[in-house]
């Protein structure tokens, strides 16, 4: 019931893009990939209710809070006091024309956003959107969506989407999904929300022990590793339609990672009576064995153009992550400081490596440039830290951290490693969170 | 042809032998039975009392190989073979306890057995199931090799997601880091 009410209030979201005002691309605002990120204050005043009902204010009011939470929770954008604003679009006109852009670069905005709502029918609910370039007095982002009001938060972050893309040339967080594992009702359990930790869902019920969960680039299959049926078996599963496969061969099948843009996985398999990376089918059959060396090799996960694996493999002596070419089979290894380097990352940039070092029993996250080979530690003193994943535009990673009294949870922080803060509240332990590549949202634009 | 006739004869006979004396056996224990209960009162009381205390002691002689039996079994059990940080080699110490481990599949040889690999809680989740694979893969090999039938045992890798002392201190990691066995 809950799902069709959803797609329903999807479609009619979808529905909604009947304006936009044609703005000039091609400047990037903001450089996401760069560590000295200074954050760009934004202001975002009350919305303007058209017809100023009661409805429309309230409306409104939910609206600025969903876009400052949103906007804050980028790393890049900071939304500013509205004590300050000496400005009221609300009253004045939200459009071009309307504004005096003095009174927001006076007081240091360098974006502003202005809104409108107007309620066509009871229950639905029309937004006029426009994000402006106050320096340069120029309009960015100018967009209307109409949808029920239970939509508001998509539409919102819909257009989140679009600030985002016009500022950094990519459409960000705001449309992605985290799967992770927690032990909310005792056993571990795959879970999913939304990029900002809410909207919390319960995917399995095994009651037994769920780990490692990989979305699908598409966004529809997930991959985990279950020991529902006694031992470490791997899962494969279509959210939607109730269909998927399990491997079950001998020994352990776990750490899935699927090749992007294709429904095909990489996964540890041990059934030869070693542990290699196999590259297999959504049905789980064994495409090709991808490593061949004595000792552990585990935790695949393919460059963004699926031409190559990250991994860990001990084939040196201890733990340290390769990088393997997957048609030529030629291997390169990635890591030499430290003993114990495992469960690398690959960066939706190509370029960069996030992975696990332990030192001295500091369990800590590193980044490391592929070219530079220089590891650049980004946790430090705030217990162990482990699991770490990016943000699928690559300027943010998602983690596990026992920081809070000593219970794992899950954490974001920048690509630099600043801005590091609690993603959920949920009863029991948290770990192991993927973050989705999929934004079903535009596909039907 | 006329061998296999006589054979067949020969193993007619010894078959009908046998089950003549398992009846006859049985006809006397049930006989002596009744001269027991029924000579119980005018027979000499030492005489009894002998077989009472015979009785008594193959009753004690009895439970006591069974707690033998039970102790041989739970020690089996919970006694774990231990690893070195971030190895699956096997130590002098485990190659010991494992020999104590193949002597008792040897004497139970009807058991099957899982042989779980466990890890401490330092080192990734993926990475330390890998590691409880290799653990007990290889304590299964070396039973293996000690002449313990494959088929017998099988292995589970719990990685770090079951560990006996939940502490952050090394003894708490040596406890965890363990192939436990368990019997089927």
């Amino acid at each position: 019931m809950m799902k069709k009410n959803a797609l329903q209030g999807l479609c009619c979201v979808l529905v909604i893009m009947c304006f936009w005002i044609p703005v000039c691309h091609g400047v990037t605002y903001i450089n996401i990939s760069n560590p000295l990120l200074k954050k760009s204050p934004i202001a975002v005043p009350d919305f303007k209710a058209f017809s100023n009902s009661a409805e429309e204010v309230r409306d409104g009011k939910t609206a600025v809070q969903i876009l400052n939470e949103a906007l804050n929770f980028t790393g890049y954008l900071k939304t500013m006091d509205p004590m300050a604003f000496l400005a009221n679009p609300a009253q004045s006109g939200i459009q071009l024309s309307e504004i005096n852009f003095r009174d927001w670069t006076g007081i240091g905005a360098e974006l502003l956003i202005t809104g409108g709502v107007l309620v066509e029918s009871p229950g639905n609910v029309k937004f006029e959107l426009r994000l402006f370039d106050t320096f340069n007095s120029k309009l960015l982002v100018g967009k209307v969506y109409t949808g029920p009001e239970s939509q508001i938060r998509r539409m919102i972050h819909m257009f989140c989407s679009e600030i985002s893309f016009a500022l950094t040339g990519k459409y960000g967080v705001f449309n992605t999904e985290m799967a992770f594992v927690s032990t909310m009702d005792g056993n571990k359990e795959i879970f999913t929300c939304d990029f900002d930790g809410q909207n919390i869902k319960q995917i399995t019920s095994h009651k037994s022990i769920s780990l490692s969960p990989s979305w699908s680039s598409d966004g529809k299959w997930l991959a985990y590793v279950s020991y529902a049926k006694g031992k470490p078996d791997l899962y494969i599963k279509n959210l939607k339609e109730n269909r998927g496969s399990i491997v079950t061969l001998k020994g352990m099948n776990i750490s899935p990672d699927w090749m992007p843009g294709q429904l095909k996985l990489a996964a540890a398999l041990s059934f030869s009576g070693d542990q290699e990376i196999y590259l297999l089918t959504i049905n789980g059959e064994v495409i090709k064995r991808l490593t061949d060396s004595l000792g552990i090799d585990v935790s695949p996960k393919f460059s963004p153009d699926g031409q190559k694996i990250a991994f860990t493999s001990k084939r040196a002596g201890t733990p340290q992550i390769y990088i393997q070419d997957i048609g030529s089979g030629s291997v390169k290894r990635l890591t030499f400081e430290g003993l114990n380097n495992t469960s690398p990352a690959w960066c939706p940039d190509g370029k960069k490596i996030a992975y696990v070092g332990i030192e001295k029993n500091r369990i800590n996250i590193f980044v490391m440039s592929i070219d530079s080979g220089v590891p650049v530690q980004l946790t430090a003193d705030s217990g162990d830290n482990e699991d770490p994943v990016w943000s699928p535009d690559g300027s943010m990673l998602a983690f596990t951290s026992t920081r809070e009294g000593d219970i794992p949870r899950i954490f974001v922080m920048n690509a630099s490693g600043t801005d590091q803060r609690r993603l959920l509240s949920m009863n029991g332990k948290q770990t192991q969170p993927d973050w989705s590549i999929s934004d079903s949202t535009r596909e039907g634009m | 042809m006329k061998n296999k006739f006589w054979l067949n004869v020969l193993m007619a006979v010894l078959v009908a032998g046998l089950f003549l004396t398992v009846s006859c056996a049985k006809k006397a224990v049930v006989s002596d039975a009744g001269t027991v209960s029924g000579a119980a009162t005018t027979e000499d009381p030492n005489a009894k009392a002998k077989a009472e205390a015979e009785r008594l002691a193959a009753e004690k002689a009895a439970k006591e190989k069974a707690a033998k039996m039970a102790a041989a079994r739970k020690a089996f059990e919970n006694e774990d073979v231990h690893f070195d940080f971030d190895s699956s080699e096997l130590t002098a110490a485990a190659k010991a306890l494992l020999k104590d481990k193949a002597a008792w599949l040897t004497e139970n040889a009807s058991a099957a057995v899982t042989i779980e690999g466990h890890c401490d809680e330092r080192g990734t989740t993926e990475y330390n199931l890998a590691l409880g694979d290799r653990r007990a893969t290889a304590v299964k090999a070396y039973l293996v090799d000690m002449g313990i039938a494959a088929s017998r045992m099988n292995t589970i890798s719990y990685g770090e997601e079951k560990p006996i002392d939940t502490g952050k201190t090394e003894l708490a990691w040596a406890m965890n880091r363990r192939a436990h066995f368990a019997v089927k």
